[in-house]
């Protein structure tokens, strides 16, 4: 622990140097009050957990040799350079399988979660193609899914987006009523993702894999978020292609791994990348070994530290939750909060848009439900699935607390959004006509 | 976002916050934007019906630091002037003034659209004639 919190406070302070220059450079004087920061607080202070994760200083490690001098191609096979590249492959496969309760040859390595959604996706539909056209999706997907199903149904696929209820969770039924077992638009996946990077909450996979094996449809997740954070496994769950990301676990970036179940029912998907044969022909390429040599320790890390580390960022969460609903007024907490991941925390501070909230913070690094930043100016289509006005949507402010965020940190996050919320209010038009008791909603605004 | 230093300076300082009584003849009130769009922008004017000088100016603004800095950098360009110099003042000076990127024009838009509802409410009130009219948001 010592150690990574060494390591990590080192990188926090070359960071925390840079970005008060690039602060200050940008005449930001809203954060550098006198008063000094607590203990235990570094700044910029890092609550972005879900976008992803530093890497924990015990991957980097076990990463390095193979970096450094153990630079073998895993598919070489005639030498020991070769020979010890592949064994540390087949080892980080054994780790992720046992993260995730599959067995080691179920698990393909790719460049991260978007080409293992696009591969699952891609990779069944073309191979059974024959047997159905029809896809079911939901809405809150993640861009990965959503773009990839978009690309289907130009090939000539039917895809079903799910709606969710006001909670974030997608009705079961809803569910049932949209598989096809009949005719050439039979349902031939469901894929839906584990649990949401925006809201968090994650969704009844194991009743969905136990329906969609009882209608023998093949069941995808994008389990980038769930897996390390919370339990997952694929046969209790009856997953079966599911799609891992390292960076997301405190692995570094771009590696990824995709599930394939080989039996009961053995899946099989259309290779998307040629050149090679690699991963028993699913994806070719050269593997990342050191990548994914840290994929696997950060899934060991993940499988020993899991349980304890839930409990922890859940309480945390929760304190930040108090603390905010606590001295706030006109404050919501968006997903269903039962079935959710223990490091997200999702509100909206309503009559506050959430781009000036995030100015007021800009030594925090959370995300907005506001795209004010994007060129689209469209809010989060995630909270607007939840039927939240685009009003709330602009107020809304996505904390992630991940392995490294200490106490005193959500202490400083939680005093810091209180202070800019109430000051950004006391600008606000939209507060003060509530505060007077007039129902915005009777208002005939002026578009723009 | 890069934001330019005008727009973080009326951003942590905000010029003119407030609000004036609107029942008064004195005061022109403009209420532009929708909290759907993520803007609205209240903007007060109080003037003087012998030299139509404005004499203060107030706001409130819902929005991004753009629109919260142009808003603020709108209340102290009408200061001081007449309503008729006041109308003079368009987007791209605000534009202009704050460095905006395009991403952010609409709020300089929305801003120039607050200056001439002001205007507009100040007109109806006191019985000016307006030629041009903007839409205006109407508590009901």
């Amino acid at each position: 622990m010592s150690l990574q919190n060494a390591i990590g406070h080192n990188g926090n302070g070359n960071g925390s140097n840079g970005a008060v220059a690039g602060t200050n450079s940008t005449g930001v004087v809203i954060t550098s009050s006198a008063a000094p920061l607590p203990e235990g607080v570094h700044l910029p202070l890092y609550m972005d957990n879900h976008a992803t994760t530093q890497l924990d200083p015990r991957v980097l490690e076990a990463m390095m040799p193979y970096l450094t001098g153990k630079f073998g191609n895993a598919a070489s096979r005639n030498h020991q350079f070769g020979w010890e590249a592949e064994k540390a492959v087949e080892t980080a496969r054994e780790q992720i399988a046992k993260l995730i309760g599959a067995t080691a040859k179920e698990i393909i390595f790719t460049s991260g979660a978007t080409e293992s959604d696009n591969l699952a996706l891609k990779g069944v539909a073309e191979m059974y193609r024959e047997r159905g056209r029809h896809i079911i999706t939901q809405v809150t997907e993640h861009k990965a899914i959503l773009d990839t199903c978009k690309k289907l149904e130009k090939q000539g696929f039917r895809v079903t987006y799910l709606p969710v209820q006001a909670d974030g969770l997608i009705d079961l039924d809803d569910l049932r009523r949209a598989i096809v077992t009949e005719g050439p638009e039979k349902t031939i996946l469901v894929s839906i993702m584990f649990a949401n990077n925006e809201i968090g909450v994650i969704q009844p996979i194991a009743e969905i894999g136990k329906i969609c094996h009882e209608k023998g449809v093949l069941f995808h997740s994008d389990a980038v978020q769930a897996v390390g954070k919370v339990p997952v496994d694929v046969q209790a769950m009856n997953i079966d292609l599911m799609s891992i990301s390292a960076h997301k676990l405190y692995g570094p970036k771009g590696v990824g791994a995709l599930f394939v179940r080989r039996r009961n029912p053995r899946v099989q998907i259309t290779e998307q990348i040629n050149g090679g044969g690699h991963e028993r022909g699913m994806r070719s390429g050269t593997l990342n070994v050191p990548g994914i040599v840290g994929l696997g320790a950060a899934c060991e890390i993940c499988m020993n530290e899991m349980a304890g580390e839930a409990v922890r960022e859940a309480e945390l969460r929760d304190h930040l939750r108090a603390k905010l609903e606590g001295a706030l007024d006109y404050v919501h907490v968006n997903g269903n909060m039962e079935h959710h991941l223990p490091g997200n925390l999702n509100m909206s501070f309503v009559y506050v848009e959430g781009e000036s909230l995030l100015m007021g913070i800009n030594d925090i690094a959370v995300s907005s439900g506001s795209a004010c930043t994007s060129a689209t100016l469209e809010p989060s289509y995630v909270l607007k699935a939840l039927g939240l006005g685009d009003d709330v949507a602009h107020s809304s402010i996505r904390f992630g607390l991940g392995r490294f965020n200490a106490r005193a940190e959500v202490d400083y996050v939680a005093d810091k959004v209180i202070d800019v919320v109430k000051k950004l209010r006391e600008l606000s038009p939209l507060y003060e006509m509530v505060k007077e008791g007039i129902d915005l909603t009777k208002i005939e605004w002026a578009a723009h | 976002m890069a934001y330019s230093d005008k727009v973080v300076d009326h951003y942590e300082n905000p010029r003119n916050v407030g609000t004036m009584d609107k029942s008064s003849e004195a005061v022109g009130t403009g209420l532009v934007g929708a909290p759907e769009c993520g803007d609205v922008m209240r903007l007060q004017i109080r003037v003087n019906p012998q030299t139509q000088v404005i004499e203060d100016a107030k706001f409130k603004t819902f929005g991004c630091g753009s629109a919260i800095a142009s808003s603020s950098l709108a209340t102290e360009w009408v200061k001081g002037r007449t309503i008729n110099q006041a109308l003079t003042i368009s987007n791209t000076d605000i534009v202009k003034e704050l460095a905006l990127p395009p991403v952010k024009i609409h709020c300089s838009v929305l801003a120039e659209d607050a200056i001439r509802a002001a205007i507009g409410d100040w007109k109806k009130k006191n019985g000016v004639a307006d030629e041009a009219g903007v839409e205006v948001a109407v508590a009901s």
